[in-house]
């Protein structure tokens, strides 16, 4: 038991964070947490040593996770390939060069908000790859063991997360002035 | 190099793990489109930010409430 407690406190804030990306819900969040680690727990004995227990643990998180989802849905099905069929992001037309600090252009509370309030705005599976791939910093193999995902998958949707999200904050980031790109898109 | 045939490799460009003929090719296509520049610096710059500010803060007496609830619960299993 001392050990699995380590393990919690090595995890919980990364547990914590992916679970509020995907349920948007603290009250959810908090339930994710605890079912993520009964649920490791439990399957002990299941967890093969040739996957690093971080990306087994995240595994059974983002499962919890999506269900909460469903349930809050009333039954409806959610997965992780759901809405990512959108061309959205796939080429960009916000082309305006953006402040050179942006993030002094507004407070820590926010560039929070603004911050939430865009990264809320993607599909869950675009959500859950990028916060893996570029905030938890997984590698694309990881991410794509952790989410059941070819890696092809994990690499497309990571773009097309990155690009919707450069394309959705720029209208916060922009640069005020005349400054714009010269020229069209080849 | 076209925008197009760039975009599919800013990826590798962000990674910086383009293979080196490739990335001699990317970057003269950055030296002649402004577009693509802007692109790949604000890509860059959305993953720092969102890397260095963390949305979900964990508070400590959430945390140490969430570990007695685990952990109980894990003793009873």
């Amino acid at each position: 038991m001392a050990a699995f407690e380590k393990l919690v406190r090595q995890y919980d804030r990364q547990v914590f964070r992916i679970a509020n990306h995907i349920v948007q819900n603290r009250e959810d969040a908090e339930d994710v947490v605890q079912d993520a680690f009964l649920k490791a727990y439990e399957k002990l004995d299941q967890f093969q040593g040739n996957s690093k227990f971080y990306t087994w643990l995240v595994r059974i998180a983002v499962n919890e996770a999506l269900m909460r989802l469903r349930k809050r849905r009333t039954g409806k099905m959610v997965s992780i390939d759901e809405d990512v069929e959108t061309e959205e992001g796939s080429m960009p037309r916000d082309l305006a060069d953006w402040s050179p600090d942006p993030e002094a252009l507004y407070g820590q509370s926010e560039m929070g908000d603004i911050l939430r309030k865009t990264i809320q705005g993607l599909p869950p599976g675009f959500r859950v790859v990028f916060v893996l791939r570029d905030v938890d910093g997984l590698s694309t193999e990881e991410t794509a063991e952790t989410l059941g995902l070819s890696i092809p998958a994990v690499k497309s949707r990571l773009l097309r997360a990155r690009l919707q999200l450069r394309e959705r904050l720029s209208r916060y980031f922009k640069r005020r002035g005349p400054k714009q790109a010269q020229g069209g898109v080849k | 190099m076209t925008c197009t045939e760039f975009l599919a490799q800013l990826d590798e460009m962000l990674d910086q793990d383009a293979a080196l003929p490739l990335r001699a090719d990317l970057e003269e296509h950055l030296r002649s489109c402004e577009h693509c520049e802007i692109t790949l610096n604000t890509t860059r710059k959305t993953i720092q930010i969102y890397r260095s500010h963390e949305l979900y803060e964990l508070p400590d007496d959430l945390r140490e409430r969430l570990h007695q609830a685990i952990l109980a619960k894990c003793r009873k299993c």
